[in-house]
């Protein structure tokens, strides 16, 4: 008890982002990095996600649950499905989706479908389908839910969808922490992180904090200027080129007089 | 070793990278053809997504094309003169291409028009070559008998403005070659290459130009396109990845030095049918996409 008291002590003075709502349970997060850095060298990352249970009373039945989500950026996409017609296969059905994660990763303490309900998840918008919005077709498609589920299937498949049931530590009902691992390509902007505590299926508590994700140094400038200064982007690539060509050319002749 | 490229947003071995530019210029370097026919798939499937697989593609061709050229150059197989007056036809095809393009663009599927385009085309160029080259080489194997044919003189011949074409030991009407130029601008305009696996069989056998300056010429020639693709790829849709560019292109330049020694030590006839086979390759490839079954019917696509 004194333990406690004491980590949580620790934990107030550490991290000041405290949501003060009058629960009885409240989440205090920290992340490893608030910022993801893409430089020339970065192929993925992992952010550590840890954080503890605030609470003035010993824990209460049933037994918590924590889910932590990580989102990208939104951004509006189109699902196609191809069909055969005259011996070909072409893109015949499109769904437009005004709003889909660019990243989604859901961590649980367990399976998702036993600690979460329906209703909440429709709520909450946790499970991977619920974050998925804004879903207009024609009216000739009369399966949304298979692009949909596509969608998911080819994203999870490249790693920018991911499902990770029982990969979130509980320790003492009170210390939680889990690792999200970032793919290489990742969309710029803020993600959003979400830590929601549950007991019995049900949402009891949430907390929200954003990670940046953005380009630095080189990587930074390049895309600045093929944005603010196309023309001179232009004209510097095809500069480089055919320096390059002209440079390759005469090094070549070099080697073959000597 | 990984390295990020800013605008493609993806990270990508840096070895692999230098490999497929070194690959796609020894073949420019070879048959005098940009390779963007053959780099711009090989990029799709590292992962880089399509705009800036076929814009940075051509900022690429620029450099393994200039580095061909000076190789060429200096053998004298360029015809300056021809390649000025193709090139001529091939921006004003270019200008109709582009909006051919976008007519196609609102009428929808213009995706499966150009893979069927690249299939058509590929198909019968390839076939045409190969076919040619193969009696080509049946000739040359057995001894000659009777006298060589005579040159043939077609109703081109009587075609008027005429022009000397030192280089290629042509006198013949500037027409054929500005409409040459021109419809193979309107072709690389739709199917977003730089032409040049058209535009080398038809210096062959439409204008009858010697092979091995219809390959230092037939580079000349896509330098030019290819500067205006990436330029106006680069203002309008800011797709071109500088980084990724570089990679390609120091595997390129280096890859066609040794593509235009490689040629110039083979016959033009073991050149032609080599590029038809590869040409075929290409197009059996595309054919079998269109016709097997895909493996996800399922596909993604941004809306930016």
């Amino acid at each position: 008890m004194r333990a406690l008291t004491l980590l949580a002590a620790l934990v107030i003075t550490l991290l000041p982002a405290t949501r003060s709502i009058a629960q009885e349970e409240e989440v205090v997060l920290g992340l490893s990095q608030n910022r993801v850095a893409i430089n020339a060298n970065f192929d993925g990352s992992e952010i550590l996600i840890f954080g503890a249970v605030k609470r003035d009373s010993v824990p209460i039945h049933p037994q918590l649950d924590v889910i932590v989500t990580v989102a990208g950026p939104n951004e509006p996409l189109n699902v196609m499905r191809k069909e055969r017609r005259a011996g070909i296969w072409v893109n015949t059905a499109q769904v437009t989706i005004r709003q889909a994660p660019s990243f989604y990763a859901v961590s649980t303490t367990g399976p998702l479908s036993h600690i979460l309900t329906q209703t909440e998840d429709l709520r909450h918008r946790i499970s991977i389908p619920r974050a998925i919005r804004s879903i207009t077709s024609s009216d000739e498609v009369l399966d949304e839910d298979n692009f949909v589920n596509a969608l998911i299937r080819l994203r999870e498949k490249q790693g920018t969808y991911l499902l990770q049931e029982k990969a979130v530590r509980l320790d003492e009902q009170t210390l939680f922490n889990t690792r999200v691992a970032l793919p290489s390509n990742l969309t710029e902007g803020v993600y959003r992180v979400d830590v929601y505590l549950l007991r019995g299926g049900n949402v009891i508590t949430s907390y929200e904090t954003s990670l940046r994700v953005g380009k630095v140094g080189l990587e930074q400038w390049l895309y600045d200027l093929s944005h603010e200064q196309a023309i001179a982007y232009a004209l510097l690539a095809i500069f480089i080129a055919v320096i390059s060509g002209w440079a390759a050319s005469e090094l070549f002749r070099m080697i073959r007089n000597q | 070793m990984q390295v990020y490229l800013p605008i493609a947003e993806i990270s990508v071995n840096v070895f692999l990278l230098l490999g497929l530019g070194g690959i796609v210029g020894v073949l420019s370097g070879m048959f005098g053809v940009g390779g963007g026919f053959l780099i711009t798939p090989l990029l799709f499937f590292v992962g880089i997504p399509p705009a800036v697989a076929v814009a940075t593609s051509a900022n690429q061709i620029v450099a393994s094309s200039v580095s061909g050229l000076f190789a060429h150059l200096k053998r004298k197989t360029v015809d300056m003169r021809m390649g000025g007056i193709l090139q001529l036809g091939g921006l004003c095809g270019a200008a109709v291409g582009v909006a051919l393009f976008n007519w196609l663009r609102q009428l929808g599927q213009v995706d499966l028009l150009v893979n069927l385009c690249y299939v058509v085309f590929l198909g019968a160029i390839g076939m045409l070559m190969f076919v040619e080259s193969l009696n080509a080489i049946r000739r040359a194997g057995k001894p000659q008998t009777g006298k060589p044919r005579r040159k043939q003189r077609g109703w081109v011949q009587t075609w008027p403005l005429k022009m000397r074409f030192r280089t290629s030991g042509l006198y013949i009407s500037v027409i054929p070659p500005i409409l040459v130029g021109f419809s193979v601008g309107i072709l690389s305009a739709v199917m977003g290459v730089g032409g040049g696996f058209i535009m080398v069989p038809a210096m062959i056998y439409i204008l009858h130009m010697p092979t091995k300056v219809v390959i230092g010429t037939s580079l000349f020639q896509i330098i030019f396109v290819a500067a205006f693709t990436t330029f106006l790829h680069a203002v309008t849709f800011h797709t071109v990845d500088i980084a990724l560019a570089l990679f390609l292109l120091i595997g390129g330049v280096i890859g066609a030095q040794f593509g235009t020694r490689i040629g110039a030590r083979m016959k033009a006839e073991q050149l032609r049918i080599l590029l038809a086979l590869l040409v075929l390759a290409v197009c059996g490839k595309l054919a079998f996409d269109l016709i097997a079954r895909p493996n996800d019917l399922y596909s993604i696509s941004d809306l930016n």
